[in-house]
């Protein structure tokens, strides 16, 4: 028990980094997912193909050759075409960004999904009387769209966002001292690995429970007067 | 007729096709201020695509649409079709006329007093303050006073409706478009709609009312369109039109309705 204890350090700033981590990709997975669903909603045909390709592509690969993939090779696609353009020198990738970016870009393509079948759950006449009224696009957005699709959209974000949290944990792969990382370090040069995997183990049921939590109220907020038909 | 009143409502020569299939072959209608129009037809003659074609929901293929004297602006878009030149503009003229469905479309996540105050405030700019003492005098004439804070879900079908209703007079509209507005309804529920818009009709409200409610058309309307295959096939005062059909169609149908 002393040992972790002197470790605490590590796990904490673990901790924050994974944190870090989990709510920047979100936000990253949040901005692509409504722009994915967008896509592939708007009647405009290459609009609806580059999203088409871009959740076929994504969805479709596994999450660690992805993160390999854009830390070690987009650093070097970068920093050739600085070399052929001289319009940059040499850039670096670091691990935080590649990680952020990767996780943010595949959740994206999940919660394009999510967000369209959250759209098209809102009956149509709901819009139509917006716009009947004299409504302007943003309007009917703001007003009708959002919240509703926002209560529809919650019970599949509440479970790509648990998965999400999971995934950052895969960023130890490629050097970044988060969570996992840490543990591990520890757990390797205590001689305790499993201890250290466990702490780690409870630190992140924490954050999913409180996440858990947070998504449920939010649940009740947005289901006022919604009745299962 | 005083010449410098321009009529609430013109439409000429309108045309509609969804693909192939003309809905609308070149209907031309007016409508003037305190008329109650009914319009009747067999399902598929094209009296809700008509209704809808007026405040652009479907946009027509031809036609022009003149609401208090003012056309709405078309043009010919990039792919060929026929499109409004001045969205703002449609969005000024759709606040002035307004539409209750077949569906009631309510937006569920909003309260009834939800429902009534949002377009008074968020497109006619309207004080909260005033909007909300609009919507309580509102409801109650369509005798919901109990239910401002009840959600559209927990309402019977009935309710939902008048709410609707009084959704469309909270932007004094106006021309007030019914489309099929009891058709939904449970027959012991219609009566209740029926009557609120029998009060609007008296107050001198002008109303086009797509339905399927004879008696409506027979008592109330000032003027009664029969559409058959997209086009208008009589039209004309409803005692007269009722009492002495020209058309086979027309007679058909009423031998149909009144079975």
């Amino acid at each position: 028990m002393n040992l972790i204890w002197e470790y605490r350090q590590q796990l904490v700033d673990g901790t924050l980094v994974t944190i870090q981590l989990a709510l920047a990709s979100l936000i990253i997975a949040i901005l692509f997912g409504l722009l994915g669903a967008m896509g592939k909603l708007s009647s405009n045909r290459i609009a609806n193909m580059m999203a088409g390709i871009y959740t076929t592509a994504v969805r479709g690969v596994p999450d660690l050759v992805l993160i390999l993939l854009v830390f070690y090779g987009g650093q070097e696609i970068i920093n050739t075409i600085g070399k052929a353009t001289d319009w940059w020198k040499y850039v670096e990738i670091n691990q935080f960004m590649a990680g952020t970016c990767t996780i943010g870009v595949i959740f994206g393509a999940y919660y394009t999904e999510t967000f369209r079948g959250a759209i098209m759950a809102i009956p149509k006449g709901q819009i139509e009387a917006g716009v009947a009224v004299g409504m302007n696009k943003f309007l009917v957005f703001r007003h009708i769209i959002w919240p509703q699709m926002i209560r529809y959209a919650l019970p599949g974000f509440s479970n790509n966002w648990l998965v999400q949290i999971k995934t950052t944990a895969l960023v130890s792969v490629i050097g970044l001292q988060d969570l996992v990382y840490n543990a591990f370090v520890a757990g390797r040069s205590t001689h305790l690995l499993f201890i250290f995997m466990f702490a780690s183990l409870v630190i992140f049921l924490l954050m999913t429970a409180i996440s858990d939590l947070l998504l449920t109220l939010l649940n009740r907020k947005y289901s006022k007067g919604m009745v299962r038909t | 007729m005083n010449k410098s009143i321009p009529p609430a409502l013109k439409v000429e020569n309108l045309h509609k096709s969804f693909g192939k299939v003309e809905v609308i072959k070149g209907i031309s209608m007016t409508a003037n201020k305190g008329d109650v129009i009914t319009i009747l037809g067999a399902s598929g003659s094209g009296k809700s695509t008509f209704l809808r074609c007026i405040n652009l929901l479907e946009t027509p293929n031809s036609g022009e649409v003149t609401i208090g004297g003012e056309t709405i602006a078309m043009k010919i878009g990039k792919n060929n079709n026929y499109m409004p030149a001045n969205i703002k503009q449609v969005e000024r003229l759709r606040s002035r006329l307004s539409m209750v469905f077949q569906g009631f479309n309510l937006w569920s996540h909003m309260t009834v007093l939800e429902n009534i105050i949002e377009a008074p405030i968020y497109v006619q700019k309207e004080s909260k303050a005033k909007a909300i003492k609009n919507a309580k005098y509102l409801l109650n004439k369509v005798g919901l006073s109990d239910r401002s804070d009840y959600y559209p879900s927990h309402l019977s079908g009935g309710q939902q409706q008048r709410v609707a209703i009084a959704r469309a007079l909270a932007m004094n509209p106006d021309i007030m478009l019914f489309d099929e507005p009891t058709s939904a309804l449970d027959p012991e529920l219609v009566g209740e709609v029926l009557t609120v818009m029998r009060d609007l009709a008296e107050e001198g409200r002008t109303m086009l009312v797509v339905t399927h409610e004879m008696s409506f058309a027979k008592d109330v309307s000032t003027k009664t369109i029969f559409l058959d295959q997209g086009n208008i096939c009589e039209q004309g005062c409803p005692s007269d039109l009722f009492t002495n059909p020209k058309t086979p169609e027309f007679k058909k149908f009423l031998t149909r309705s009144f079975v």
